[in-house]
């Protein structure tokens, strides 16, 4: 079975927990991507289905699937056997939209999906859950539809093509044939088991309760009458990261009741926060590889407003560095590439295979010394938020209305 | 230019202590003397300055600083001769300065915003020191202080550095180039260098009668480098809307990649080279231009009137 047992909610203080409203690790580990894809019931993405997606494609693999940083998934495959014969599907991702300021890890699941959407050529739901962070983070609605807004300019500014991207918030789109299909997925869940999967309990407000059907839906083509119109059978795959399994595995469980296709899950591992606590002791809790980045702590996580100068000081002062204390000590022992900070951001988002395999060999070995990796990240980082900066700049709220605008999109699967 | 008057403005508002000499244009810091006393502030020797990767500096430094240029190109890290003086187009289109008139002050100009600004940490003796206001007619003299504080609004923080510091560096392994976090993050195509020779910056110590001088009342830069003059932040970027613009955006990104990876590269090896580097970012180029497009049209049939008859 697909679903999360009761009893393993309740041993959260000396288990790692993995919800889409906490992250961390079991007290001093880091988080086991190995248990939580037994205890979640996803599959690896190995090998074979990247080589795959590689010949669908007829293009390099992107980097998240080359470097294992989207590494799970559920019913990939069978989306790709559609694929091979001619059945296209449709993409959903989605933000909950509760600050302002993005940092680097909430855009990667819209880098992943935007290449998805380039090299498969395929339509894409963007779903903003204003009406989450509003329950959830105790904001206003007006303020979470602003939120929303000015989210989804940094989204447009990825890169998605407008002629195949819906975005939507839920204030503004929960209704009609998409509530049609929350109040359908509302009746096959019952109380006990939206407490069991999500760890509700009698002290939460009923918004909260209510609020997984909306997340549910835009897994079913019919929830888009004007962009899928007679399309019931068209096979919807999310990338998302893999916090958020927990809603699409009661979807996954509900969706044949209802008749429609299960979703497929294309999941990604957490992009760790800057720094991390020094090893002394193994009770403390690892901010490092340990937690997700958090929007809350601006020195946790580089943020694509931050300038050249916010990322080389930011980089050099908290990124954690797995180098040693001297020189010498470094040269003889190598760095510890397993807890250095500089090489997994560059292990994301260094395109150059041979370089990064470059780099491990001789900072591991000794001979690279901490400054000349972190000098290289700051590069790869500086121009990478300079470019969102620059499209970002191109993004106005007219275009915002456009991306929202409930319109028919002909040219979707071209 | 419209940011010499702004200078003025900014300087006013953050109330900062500054005073004002005006005198007939001049070129070289020994006419400069003749008409601001030295006992109005300390004078300054400014250098625009380019490496190999067509990144900029300004050095602004007491006159009595030696500032070797070897020595520093090694402490940005850039080798021996990794470093000369910045091409005169370069000074209009980057600095929206002529002749004589390189400025810490450059800085508040958007087309300077990858230009790396460093300081001698010798003014900070000085009571006052005295630069030009982007225009050489005239002089102002603020203390390091002001100075700070004037950078600080335009979102730049002040680097002072011990020029004469490191006569012998050894750069090496053991002591690695300390200026080197000052490089600046991106190179800059200035587009009128790659079509005519560029003729080499006089240097302020220079004796200038021999050359042309642009005249002071038309010191606007030939062809301004398409940015916006003012401090502001830009509207959309004409890159997305203009076809003109993308077209030219394109071939500068395509050309200084060349620039930079020719030297390196076989002939056969380059077009492999630029389509690896340069197709994810203009692909992004090219989905916000259609995007554009699309919501000018989505415009126009939101707006859309039948014809009525």
């Amino acid at each position: 079975m697909e679903v999360d047992k009761k009893e393993e909610i309740d041993s959260e203080s000396s288990e790692q927990v993995v919800n889409p409203w906490e992250v961390s690790a079991k007290d001093g580990g880091k988080i086991d991507y190995d248990k939580l894809i037994d205890k979640f019931g996803c599959q690896r993405l190995d090998e074979s289905l990247i080589d795959r997606v590689q010949r669908l494609t007829s293009r390099q693999p992107h980097v998240f699937l080359r470097r294992g940083v989207f590494f799970a998934h559920r019913d990939f495959n069978e989306i790709l056997d559609a694929y091979e014969k001619g059945d296209k599907f449709y993409l959903y991702t989605g933000r909950g939209p509760s600050s302002e300021a993005l940092h680097l890890g909430h855009l990667i699941p819209f880098m992943f999906t935007k290449y998805l959407q380039e090299a498969f050529k395929v339509p894409l739901v963007i779903q903003l859950t204003d009406d989450e962070k509003c329950m959830w983070k105790n904001l206003s609605v007006e303020e979470s539809q602003r939120l929303a807004r000015e989210n989804a300019k940094d989204i447009i500014a990825c890169g998605f093509d407008v002629t195949k991207t819906f975005i939507f918030s839920d204030f503004d789109y929960v209704g009609g044939s998409f509530y049609k299909n929350m109040v359908k997925v509302s009746k096959c869940v019952t109380l006990n088991k939206a407490m069991g999967i999500f760890g509700f309990s009698g002290e939460d407000h009923i918004g909260k309760l209510s609020f997984p059907p909306v997340q549910a839906v835009p897994s079913f083509p019919s929830s888009f009458p004007h962009l899928f119109p007679g399309k019931d059978n068209l096979r919807c795959l999310i990338p998302c990261a893999i916090d958020q399994d927990p809603y699409f595995r009661m979807t996954r469980d509900v969706a044949p009741r209802l008749g429609y296709s299960k979703p497929a899950l294309i999941e990604s591992s957490f992009f760790p926060a800057l720094q991390a606590s020094t090893l002394l002791s193994s009770l403390q809790l690892l901010k490092g590889e340990n937690g997700k980045m958090s929007a809350s702590d601006p020195n946790s996580a580089i943020y694509v407003t931050d300038t050249a100068k916010d990322i080389k000081n930011k980089i050099n002062r908290y990124a954690f560095s797995g180098g040693q204390d001297s020189v010498e000590k470094h040269r003889e022992l190598g760095a510890n590439l397993e807890v250095d900070i500089p090489v997994k951001y560059l292990s994301f988002f260094l395109e150059d295979d041979a370089e990064l395999e470059h780099i491990k060999k001789e900072y591991g070995e000794g001979r690279m010394l901490t400054g000349e990796v972190k000098k290289r990240l700051t590069e790869v980082l500086t121009e990478m938020v300079e470019r969102h900066r620059r499209a970002r700049a191109a993004v106005t709220d007219e275009m915002v209305d456009a991306f929202m605008a409930v319109r028919p999109l002909p040219n979707m699967f071209e | 230019s419209p940011n010499y008057l702004l200078i003025f403005l900014v300087l006013q508002e953050l109330e900062i202590d500054y005073s004002k000499y005006e005198h007939p244009p001049v070129l070289t810091v020994e006419a400069q003397a003749k008409y601001v006393s030295s006992s109005e502030g300390a004078l300054s020797k400014n250098l625009f300055l380019k490496d190999k990767k067509h990144r900029y500096y300004i050095i602004s430094a007491m006159v009595d600083t030696k500032v070797d240029m070897k020595v520093l190109s090694q402490r940005l890290g850039l080798g021996k001769g990794g470093i000369r003086m910045a091409p005169e187009e370069a000074l209009g289109e980057l600095l929206q300065v002529s002749l004589g008139c390189v400025t810490p002050f450059a800085v508040v100009n958007e087309s300077a915003r990858d230009v790396s600004l460093l300081l001698d940490k010798n003014f900070k003796n000085q009571a006052r020191c005295i630069f030009h206001p982007l225009s050489n007619d005239v002089s102002i003299s603020l203390n390091t202080a002001g100075l700070d504080k004037f950078l600080k609004s335009i979102g730049r923080d002040s680097v002072y550095v011990d020029l004469e510091a490191n006569a012998n560096p050894a750069v090496g392994k053991d002591q690695p180039p300390d200026l080197a976090l000052y490089v600046p993050a991106a190179s800059v195509v200035v587009p009128e260098l790659s079509n005519k020779a560029s003729s080499i910056q006089t240097p302020p110590t220079k004796n200038a009668t021999s050359e042309i001088i642009k005249p002071v009342a038309s010191a606007k830069p030939s062809k301004p480098a398409g940015n916006v003059n003012s401090v502001s932040a830009n509207s959309v970027s004409l890159e997305f809307k203009n076809p003109e613009k993308f077209v030219e955006e394109i071939l500068n990104r395509t050309s200084a990649l060349l620039l930079s990876e020719a030297k390196g590269e076989s002939v056969e090896a380059l077009p492999g080279t630029l389509r690896k580097r340069l197709t994810s970012e203009l692909t992004l180029l090219a989905i916000m231009y259609k995007n554009t497009a699309y919501t000018e049209g989505f415009h126009a049939g939101k707006n859309y009137k039948p014809y009525r008859l």
